[in-house]
């Protein structure tokens, strides 16, 4: 592999760099910084140019909002908490031990990618709630329930099992470049077991776990369609979507609710940032495969076996649940459902056809744009001397702590009255809004692919084209992008298929329902008892279009890394 | 700039599709019905109409009128079709409704004393819904219950902690359902009941919706719900019943017409096709199962649908729309203060006294009697309920300071007496001989 980035890169004169920078920039500044600062202000504004606490005191002075802002915040640490009980172990057993399925374990961190919380919510109910299948049994056999799904709860339960996997991920490796000699100077020094783990594993794979634990946060105070799924409205996400739009877009209350989601984003990644700064990580050399994976012998081996079975089934049992409910006739009250049929996909493939299409054609576009900015973000910050390049990408990455609902709010508001050319109406009542709220939500995954796929090839590749005559145009054209092309390709995928999940921005800019795509589909048929299992079928439907997107992406990786490691 | 680029390029893309749907007229329908039912009358209406195109806005009916109040003039949706009759009374006053002349002159004028349409016939009863109890027949079986019939049924012991029901400031159905009790037993004995079966009750749901859902899942084993969700679960094959209690109300859902539309003669087609035999048939589908306005569509229902028009669903209560509204936001706030916000403490209370009740056997005590007093009676009276202060204290402006930080205050004494009055309830439950 050729991971050496170019010392010294080319410089390229300014002009060619500010032709491709400035419309990037626009982009980000009219379609990502403008709408959230219309939110902020909106927020603050007291309606005579001047600003104004007023609004944000009128918040806190309704004991719904103080409720619902406490109760965000409650579901955000309980997920977290949920989630890291799940991960650490799996992680801590996975990469120290020898352990049999570690592979399956750790491919479990793709499931939030591939089905999101909300999909799965109605049938965790089924499964998980006062009287699912598992209360049912429990009740049966031992005479009590437990209540997963009740309230809040349910939301924890649900958010906690689906995102558990970005603390896995971020945690294993973290703890795969840990020295393994600290962990043997600690076992020689007699620290074993428990203490071993808490004194010195997990504090030096503290800042995994951070980037984790924040990530969850951050997600978790963003879901809008869990709570809704679930019939829990007494939340931040569904009070600001309730109030925008039943209240209106000139509602300050909604705005407030924004803004202070916005706020929480940023200040839980800030505390992440803070929490793993100023502090010493770092180890002589990395761990990676000197680890000596440790025997689990006796009663340890078989409890440990026994928690990854039974988070393995947890983790399962909505991608099972989704499936089971798109196949049943009638499934209530009762451990597993009666009566099998097709015909639920039959409804699904009859009537929305049409959301199946949209999710389509707006993520492959939204995708497209994505790769395209990432691709001139990548250049502009590795192969030019362009001042001030740094804030192109750290500006599609500010995506990332915008909730999805913030910036539909904020495109009702900053974009209201703007009408399309060619008659197409209102810019906010079109899909247009929804696939470019779509690929900016979406732009930092790509802008990371791209800068990754470009760091790895060679500057003196493009200085060999320019120096047998090719122009700048020819040589990004034939060698840089052909080159990047794996990475490229990762980035769409990773943007189009978490695009195609998407409900917080979708739910508030879709208008028409023959505009909506797949996600608002899966909320509108969970609205009906009739069309519960039309919206399981959907759910599935999704979940393979991900799945193959997925599996697709892993394949373009993997070729990319042979023909890599087959000329290094 | 790259957002015109990527306009340009999506128009491309999207151009063939757009270019076989130029021609056609197209009928934007605002509504807050399930997908069942909005397919069904697309799909009919497309067919008769070849030229027209119904599109869909489905929206919650507050979200709904928001959505018609901001669009301007000329490109507003066509029709407006959702449950709550206040919804259209809004509209209505905010002259953002037109006559639509479309009116069908087979359908009654009234039900019970309720009328059908509007009487300035700025909107049209399209379909009729009464309010009843769902349960689970699975859930009831399992849990050795009786089947109920009526309000006061689910007040009893035996029900505690199986009963649902959503908060009327968060559904206009539940409001419905709450005045109808309030209007059919009397102010006093009306909050009694409604508080022995809130006590009885397993959630305050934050959604209409969360309770059917609930109960055809077996979440729950009753509901309080509008009659087609209990109806068309039983009719698509859950295992669930739904009867209509003596005490209840029959009242239209709507449909009409939006002043400032762009294709009001379209809107029209689609109000009458709505009203005609043909479209109201298409309530009768058993995932739908609504009641048509149309007496002669009956005919061709299955055997057992319930049809208001014979009297099989005796609606005893003549709804006074009226008195309703005067004291809308005073009903809401008393129930969340004694119910939504208190539940745990008011359903720990009702458990009490049932425990009591069965410990002494029937015996008359004293103990008992005042925790029932204390639990069942609501802080203010009727007089007191539409006095002109307090209706004008909770419909004043939200911008106006003194008056909400007067409601404020009536509120919080509210519930400040509620938590008190459950407190001491538990106390004298407990030590009753």
């Amino acid at each position: 592999m050729n991971t050496a980035a170019a010392p010294a890169a080319p410089v390229h004169a300014p002009s060619g760099a500010w032709l491709v920078a400035l419309p990037v920039a626009l982009f980000i500044a009219v379609l990502l910084l403008w709408p959230v600062a219309t939110v902020l202000y909106a927020a603050l504004a007291d309606g005579h140019g001047g600003l104004t606490f007023a609004h944000v005191e009128a918040f806190f002075s309704l004991s719904i909002m103080r409720e619902a802002f406490g109760n965000s915040l409650a579901v955000s640490f309980g997920a977290v908490v949920l989630a890291a009980l799940i991960a650490v172990p799996l992680a801590y057993l996975t990469v120290r031990f020898e352990f049999r399925g570690a592979a399956i374990v750790q491919t479990l961190g793709v499931l939030p990618l591939v089905m999101p919380p909300f999909v799965g919510a109605v049938a965790m109910q089924l499964l998980f709630g006062r009287n699912g299948s598992v209360n049912l049994l429990l009740n049966d056999a031992f005479g009590f329930r437990i209540p997963f799904m009740e309230g809040l709860y349910g939301v924890i339960f649900v958010e906690g099992l689906h995102y558990f996997p970005f603390i896995l991920l971020n945690l294993v490796a973290a703890m795969r470049n840990v020295d393994s000699a600290m962990e043997e100077a600690a076992q020689n020094l007699g620290c074993h077991g428990f203490r071993l783990f808490r004194r010195v594993v997990f504090p030096l794979a503290l800042p995994g776990f951070v980037a984790g634990a924040s990530l969850v946060f951050v997600k978790v105070f963003d879901d809008l369609g869990t709570p809704l799924v679930l019939n829990v409205t007494n939340m931040l996400a569904p009070q600001a979507y309730l109030r925008i739009t039943s209240v209106g877009v000139e509602d300050p209350i909604g705005y407030v609710i924004a803004a202070l989601m916005v706020v929480a984003s940023i200040a839980a990644l800030a505390l992440a940032a803070r929490i793993t700064r100023g502090r010493d990580f770092a180890t002589l050399t990395r761990g990676g495969g000197a680890t000596r994976r440790r025997r689990l012998a006796g009663w340890r081996a078989v409890a440990a076996y026994a928690w990854v079975l039974l988070v393995l089934a947890l983790v399962l049992s909505p991608h099972l649940g989704i499936l089971l409910l798109s196949v049943s006739r009638v499934w209530s009250f009762s451990v597993l459902p009666e009566g099998f049929t097709l015909a639920h996909y039959g409804v699904v493939l009859t009537d929305s056809a049409g959301m199946i299409g949209n999710t389509l054609l707006y993520c492959s576009l939204a995708a497209l744009i994505d790769v395209a900015l990432g691709v001139a973000i990548a250049w502009l910050v590795l192969r030019t001397s362009l001042p001030g390049r740094r804030w192109l990408d750290w500006g599609a990455s500010a995506a990332l702590a915008i909730p999805g609902i913030v910036l539909a709010i904020g495109y009702l508001r900053a974009f209201r009255g703007m009408e399309l050319p060619f008659g197409w109406g209102a810019f906010t009542a079109s899909w247009v809004a929804i696939m470019l709220a779509y690929s900016v939500r979406r732009l930092p995954y790509a802008v990371r692919a791209c800068v990754a796929a470009l760091e790895q090839v060679h500057a003196s590749l493009e200085e060999a084209a320019q120096s047998l005559g090719a122009s700048r145009w020819r040589t990004v054209r034939r060698v840089v992008v052909p080159l990047m092309a794996g990475g490229i390709l990762a980035g769409f995928v990773t943007s189009f298929i978490t695009a195609a999940v998407e409900l917080s921005a979708t739910i508030l800019l879709v208008t028409r329902e023959s505009q909506a795509p797949l996600s608002y589909g899966i909320y509108l048929y969970n609205q009906s008892i009739a069309t519960r299992g039309p919206a399981a079928a959907l759910g599935v439907i999704a979940v393979v279009i991900v799945a193959l997107g997925t599996f697709a992406s892993h394949r373009l990786l993997e070729r990319r890394s042979n023909v890599e490691a087959a000329n290094p | 700039m790259p957002k015109h680029r990527a306009l340009r390029a999506s128009l491309c893309l999207a151009a063939l599709a757009l270019c076989a749907q130029a021609a056609a007229e197209t009928v934007t329908v605002v509504t807050s019905f399930p997908k069942e039912l909005t397919a069904a009358y697309k799909k009919a209406f497309e067919a008769k109409f070849p030229n027209d195109k119904l599109e869909i806005l489905n929206k919650n009916t507050a979200a709904g009128i928001a959505f018609v109040r901001e669009q301007p003039v000329g490109s507003r949706p066509e029709v407006f079709w959702a449950s709550a009759p206040d919804a259209f009374e809004v509209l209505s006053s905010s002259k953002l409704l037109q006559k639509a002349d479309a009116a069908n002159p087979a359908v009654p004028a009234k039900i019970g004393s309720y009328p059908i349409n509007d009487p300035e016939g700025m909107y049209y009863g399209q379909a009729l819904a009464g309010y009843g109890i769902m349960w689970n027949t699975r859930y009831l079986a399992a849990n050795k219950l009786p089947e109920p019939r009526e309000w006061a049924d689910l007040a009893k012991p035996e029900y505690h902690g199986h009963v649902a029901i959503s908060s009327p400031s968060r559904s206009g159905t539940t409001h419905l359902t709450v005045e109808t009790i309030l209007q059919g037993e009397g102010w006093q004995k009306g909050w009694a009941q409604i508080l022995a079966i809130t006590g009885n009750c397993a959630a305050i749901t934050e959604r209409s919706f969360g309770v059917p859902d609930g109960v055809a899942n077996g979440q729950y084993g009753i509901g309080l719900v509008i009659d087609f969700f209990g109806l068309a679960a039983r009719n698509s094959g859950m295992p669930v019943e739904f009867v209509y209690p003596s005490v209840t109300a029959i009242v239209p859902a709507n449909i009409a017409l939006v002043a400032g539309s762009k294709a009001p003669e379209a809107g029209k087609r689609f109000i009458q096709f709505a009203l005609s035999d043909e479209g109201q048939q298409l309530l009768l589908d058993k995932q739908i199962s609504r009641l048509p306005v149309l007496p002669a569509t009956y005919a061709k229902a299955p055997a057992g649908y319930p049809n208001p028009f014979t009297g099989k669903i005796q609606a005893k209560v003549n709804f006074d729309s009226n008195l309703s509204e005067s004291r809308y936001f005073v009903v809401l706030a008393l129930f969340d203060q004694m119910v939504t916000f208190r539940h745990k403490e008011l359903a720990a209370a009702t458990k009490a006294i049932h425990d009591a009740q069965r410990r002494l056997g029937g015996k008359p005590s004293r103990e008992l009697d005042e925790a029932r007093r204390l639990v069942l009676t609501p802080p203010i009276d009727e007089k007191q309920a539409s006095d002109k202060t307090l209706e004008t204290t909770f419909k004043a402006d939200k911008k106006d300071a003194e008056a909400s930080r007067r409601r404020a205050q009536v509120e919080e004494e509210w519930g400040t007496r509620a938590k008190a009055n459950y407190a001491k309830a538990i106390e004298l439950a407990n030590a009753a001989k």
